[in-house]
């Protein structure tokens, strides 16, 4: 049997030209440059003394307070605090954002039913929530972490409802021509369906809970990240702000990136676009 | 012996919009030995998919009957397995995963039995060495063949198939027809193929069944004499031609050649 002979049936591999290395990573290099120059730039106002430490301050500066505040401060447990704050709201948003998803998406009664109470709760900032949050469970971690899942439910649970509904029915035709039972059909073609759509929340979620963490932080409770921002804010540490600043930035690139290349990893079988 | 036997069946679809019943298949009688290839053809609309969606247990039916080996057909069942029109294999699995699709589904054979018989079917339609790619890397010609290895991997007692090749273009297409007839020879299954393409079902076919439209009726079932294997030149042949056009006259004969009836067409024109 042969299927050499089928005409234009081949597999779809375009092969690239060989590119240099900064063509292959322009992106980069540019974004780096001008990332080094900007700092650069900062750093010599700063040293030329233009810059009044009350409202500003300098790239060094932040470096300092780093240190100062990792060796003999508590940056390491505030750090802590908040990342496992962050980790816990966050994973019980995607687990509770996804099932609850999968049911609403399938089920078209439930729905109905629970839409109003959805749309209700998605088109309210969140923040306007932090005070009852505060009532019903405290200043402590509990309510943080609360704050945290809020934030981050929403995008898993709206894009695992709207994966859901995209399934190709010409797939749940053909595993029901299979006699593919419901739990199957959750399993093999639903879920897996949903995934790339899923991954795409949890990116928003990573984002949304970052703001989550911050917000719950400033308005109670005397730790974490968030915590030290407002009490740098509150007693005029600028350098301590900006700290507070330039890590929360940087958790947030990171967590972005892997939630960005977990969604890639996922989506290989898509078609390229 | 029929390994698929159709008697007197009926199905009534209700057209919401006006709230009328409309006849999609009325009296459809239609019998497939062991080991034939049964095709159907029909104008668009004269209910075969429908047919086909009856025979898969994927439509319930108004009246008559669904017999495959003995057993009255109420769902879908292991006795069978469908191939069909492109986009119904799962993007997200590989060749392999999606040969192997149908009988994990079924649930008939063990894991060492799927992995061997996935190999074997990926063999039989030509695609050794595509194992891992994936469907949206593949031309549509070959997401057919993983659809075929699909069905033929389930081990159905009747085969069912629905436009298989309409979405591809009409090279693909002969080369496909002939592909399928050489895993046909050697995979030796029953079939039912559903094709609005009457050359297509004369060059595949032991016999061909002429759907009308509205209400969907068997009008006659022609021998095709042609011997096996058959190849793609036979599609030139005269008497080939002859055939072809026995089977033009009869789907002309209708007056709902363009699936509407004669009412429908002076309520269309009157307004």
């Amino acid at each position: 049997m042969s299927v050499t002979s089928e005409t234009g049936t081949g597999p779809t591999l375009s092969e690239k030209p060989h590119r240099s290395f900064y063509e292959r990573h322009e992106a980069a290099i540019l974004g780096g440059v001008a990332l080094v120059v900007a700092l650069t730039a900062w750093q010599a106002f700063w040293s030329a003394g233009k810059i009044s430490p009350l409202f500003f301050t300098g790239p060094s500066q932040v470096a300092y307070r780093f240190v100062e505040e990792w060796t003999k401060g508590r940056l390491k447990q505030d750090m802590i605090y908040s990342g496992t704050n962050f980790v816990i709201g966050v994973g019980l948003a995607i687990a509770v954002g996804v099932v609850l998803g999968v049911i609403i998406g399938w089920y078209r009664r439930v729905a109905m039913i629970v839409n109003p109470f959805v749309t209700a709760l998605y088109s309210t900032p969140r923040v306007a929530l932090v005070p009852l949050v505060l009532i019903w469970f405290g200043l402590g971690m509990q309510s943080k972490v609360f704050i945290v899942f809020i934030n981050a439910v929403f995008p898993v649970l709206i894009n695992t409802i709207g994966g859901v509904r995209a399934i190709d029915h010409d797939l749940l035709r053909a595993a029901r021509a299979y006699c593919a039972s419901d739990w199957r059909i959750f399993t093999t073609v639903v879920i897996p369906g949903a995934v790339p759509f899923i991954l795409t929340g949890v990116r928003q979620a990573v984002a949304l809970g970052l703001i989550g963490v911050v917000v719950g932080e400033m308005f109670g409770g005397s730790e974490g990240i968030g915590y030290m921002v407002n009490y740098g804010g509150q007693t005029f540490q600028t350098d301590t702000v900006f700290l507070g600043v330039t890590i929360i930035a940087l958790s947030g690139i990171i967590l972005t990136w892997l939630a960005e290349r977990l969604e890639k990893r996922f989506s290989r079988w898509r078609p390229e676009r | 012996m029929h390994k698929l036997e159709i008697d007197r069946l009926t199905k009534q679809y209700f057209v919401e919009r006006d709230g009328r019943q409309v006849l999609a298949l009325s009296d459809v009688s239609l019998s497939v030995a062991d080991g034939e290839f049964m095709a159907i053809v029909g104008p668009s609309g004269c209910g075969k998919t429908t047919l086909l969606n009856i025979v898969a247990g994927l439509l319930r039916y108004d009246g008559g009957s669904v017999i495959i080996d003995g057993a009255k057909v109420e769902g879908p069942g292991v006795d069978r397995a469908v191939v069909f029109q492109q986009s119904s294999l799962l993007p997200w699995r590989t060749v392999s995963g999606n040969v192997r699709f149908g009988m994990e589904m079924q649930r008939r054979f063990d894991r060492a039995a799927m992995e061997t018989r996935t190999d074997h079917f990926t063999r039989l339609v030509g695609l050794s060495g595509f194992e891992r790619h994936y469907p949206s890397e593949l031309s549509g010609g070959m997401q057919q063949r993983v659809n075929l290895a699909r069905a033929l991997a389930a081990d159905p007692v009747v085969m069912l198939m629905d436009e298989p090749f309409a979405a591809l273009d009409a090279q693909t297409r002969e080369y496909m027809q002939a592909e399928l007839l050489k895993i046909w020879s050697e995979a030796r299954k029953t079939v039912l193929f559903i094709t609005h393409q009457i050359n297509e079902a004369v060059f595949l076919a032991d016999r061909v069944a002429v759907m009308s439209a509205r209400p969907g009726r068997v009008k006659g079932i022609i021998d095709i004499p042609f011997e096996r294997p058959r190849t793609l030149r036979l599609k030139r042949d005269t008497r080939f031609l002859e055939v072809e056009e026995t089977i033009w006259q009869m789907v002309e004969e209708a007056p709902d050649r363009i699936g509407m009836s004669a009412r429908d067409r002076a309520q269309a024109v009157s307004r």
